[in-house]
């Protein structure tokens, strides 16, 4: 037990350490730019003046670290400083957009996550036959497929031609509950097509793979029962890939959010990025992107830990 | 007896003539021919496109961004599937676009796989602290998804084609580098590489003509993947209105451009969407029949 918590341990403080890494590298990262922020954001009419009371006004003058730090500070407490092409508060534009962009996943995440297991398993189960061959292929075409692609193909068939669901889900705050459900249909289901495919497949191969393993070919010459077989000896076991399967897939969900919130105008935090890449609104894509490469961290790290947790071999690494 | 082994290895590695020519061919050709429908469907479906991107020019009707006609003229004669947003002809941008899109994915990929597959090559046969540093550099990139880094990335450096080019491939090389360093890493412990370092042959001379050979399979099928992955993300940013910009033709941002045609039930929008999508579809089919020949590294 003992052991359990040392290596959990070990885990969150180089998970911590690797966010700290990813921080340096979103913030330092416009260090790069050929001469600097403020140059670029005055671009042609810039003189000399106005590009140092800019750089004043930003910080710009002091040294690197310094701002750093001071931005991280700011960061921790939920300021995140001021977007340069409106003047707001950065923390109250995400605010809304974030818990926007999280019901968009969870909505995605309850339908496709038991519909992956299910249909993985049952390929598994049933390896090599028609329908493991017709899998084989649907997913592999869903995989190669933009989300734009599938979106598109949705409000065709059920907005245009049906009439069943709006092709722009546009929300705000008060939106009620079923409303919203309602409006995020589509793009959820875009999301679930793209990502039960993925998740099909890692499920498939997870399971084949332990199937495979000597001691269920025992179990299976002893003459146990098939669904014995499979509940007693294979799940155990199967905790740890499909944990590992479901996480990986969460993690790739908040990416995929970006192109399909695009698609339908649905405000969440992926439109904001967009807006602002198209702005340079330097300061957002940074606090976006930190959102966006700390939620993956934190769900990699989670996979990484629940996979120890459930499998005890783990904890004795060689 | 580990003296002749060695010594065999070796010359099997190196010295080995090649196989003759028409023997290789006809081989390629008989595997072909066992090649499941799937893959069949995906070569072809490769052949037609790399057709259509090379003779661009020959077979349209138009010029890549000639204004021809009216806005949004609906398919029919003149226009065979009408004109765009700014009355360019649909079927001429559709075949340029060929040209353009895989064109950068395919040099992007390319620089990728030299980044990526030459610095992992080198960890793995160097070891010490080049592979420390290097390993450790790439875990911290790979722990931020690719399209947001892509993203914060074109902010900095602002959208023009040979900056989007690096930075995908930048970006990219962190996943072939981690493949090529695994698989080299089984290769360079073997006896025939301990023996070049004997010989005293350069460490140019070991990765080009020891490691390389021996790690091809693998890298070729990761290469199908990757232009894959490169193609769906940069029709992705293109769809975004950050990749290639106009007045280039590009199937991403003709999805974007003509979007609007979908409310009015119209599908000419979906046909760019299309063409990427049956694109990488083909190629996933080949490189899935690729893996199982060469026995699997996945599944």
């Amino acid at each position: 037990m003992l052991n359990l918590v040392k290596v959990v341990a070990q885990r969150l403080a180089l998970g911590l350490l690797v966010l700290f890494a990813v921080s340096m590298i979103i913030f330092l990262g416009v260090e790069l730019l050929p001469g600097d922020l403020c140059q670029e954001i005055q671009g042609q009419g810039a003189t000399k003046e106005t590009v140092a009371a800019c750089r004043k006004e930003l910080g710009l003058d002091l040294p690197p670290v310094t701002r750093y730090v001071s931005w991280l500070g700011g960061v921790v407490q939920g300021d995140f400083g001021v977007s340069l092409a409106n003047q707001r508060e950065i923390s109250e534009l995400i605010g809304v957009r974030l818990s926007n962009t999280v019901f968009l996943a969870l909505i995605a995440a309850v339908i496709s996550v038991p519909l992956a297991l299910i249909l993985g398993l049952l390929a598994a189960l049933y390896r090599n036959t028609i329908y493991d061959r017709m899998v084989n292929v649907v997913t592999l075409t869903s995989i190669s497929t933009p989300e734009f692609f599938v979106a598109y193909i949705l409000i065709l068939f059920f907005s245009v031609k049906l009439g069943w669901f709006p092709s722009l889900s546009n929300v705000s705050p008060e939106t009620e509950f079923w409303e919203r459900v309602y409006r995020a249909i589509l793009p959820a289901t875009t999301l679930t097509l793209v990502v039960v495919a993925h998740m099909m497949r890692m499920t498939r191969a997870s399971i084949i793979n332990l199937l495979a393993s000597p001691y269920i070919e025992m179990a299976n010459l002893k003459g146990l029962p098939r669904s014995h077989v499979i509940v007693r000896h294979a799940l155990p076991n199967a905790w740890a890939p499909i944990v590992n399967v479901i996480v990986i897939n969460l993690a790739y969900l908040i990416v995929g959010v970006v192109v399909v919130e695009v698609v339908f105008v649905y405000p969440g935090l992926g439109q904001l990025i967009v807006d602002s890449v198209q702005k340079r609104d330097i300061p957002v894509v940074q606090a976006c992107s930190l959102i966006f490469a700390a939620t993956y961290v934190l769900l990699n790290l989670t996979a990484d830990i629940l996979s120890i947790v459930t499998n005890p071999r783990l904890l004795h690494p060689r | 007896m580990s003296d002749s082994i060695d010594t065999t290895a070796a010359q099997t590695a190196d010295a080995l003539p090649p196989p003759p020519k028409q023997g290789r061919l006809s081989t390629a050709w008989r595997e072909l021919k066992k090649a499941p429908l799937s893959a069949k469907f995906g070569l072809l479906v490769i052949f037609g496109y790399v057709f259509v991107a090379l003779f661009a020019p020959m077979l349209t009707p138009y010029g890549e961004s000639e204004i021809v006609g009216p806005e949004f003229e609906p398919w029919g004669e003149g226009f065979v599937l009408g004109t765009d947003n700014l009355g360019r002809d649909m079927l001429t941008r559709l075949l340029y676009g060929a040209r353009n899109t895989i064109g950068i994915a395919f040099v992007t990929t390319c620089l990728a796989f030299l980044i990526g597959g030459v610095a992992g090559i080198l960890a793995a046969a160097l070891s010490g602290w080049v592979d420390q540093v290097l390993s450790r550099l790439v875990d911290i990139l790979m722990a931020i998804p690719a399209l947001i880094f892509a993203l914060l990335l074109l902010t900095i450096f602002g959208t023009s084609i040979p900056t989007l080019i690096v930075i995908i491939a930048v970006l990219d090389s962190t996943r072939v580098f981690r493949l090529a360093r695994a698989v080299s890493l089984n290769v360079v412990v073997m006896d025939f590489v301990e023996a070049a370092r004997l010989r005293g042959e350069r460490i140019t001379w070991i990765t080009i003509r020891e490691v390389l050979p021996n790690i091809m399979p693998p890298l070729v099928a990761e290469f199908g993947l990757r232009f894959c992955f490169v193609f769906l993300t940069i029709a992705a940013l293109s769809f975004l209105g950050l990749g290639i910009q106009p007045p280039t033709a590009d199937w991403g941002s003709m999805v974007r451009d003509n979007a609007t045609l979908i409310t009015y039930g119209d599908v000419t929008p979906l046909l760019p969407a299309g063409a990427i999508a049956l694109l990488t579809v083909g190629v996933n089919f080949v490189v899935d029949w690729f893996l199982h020949k060469t026995s699997g590294l996945r599944e």
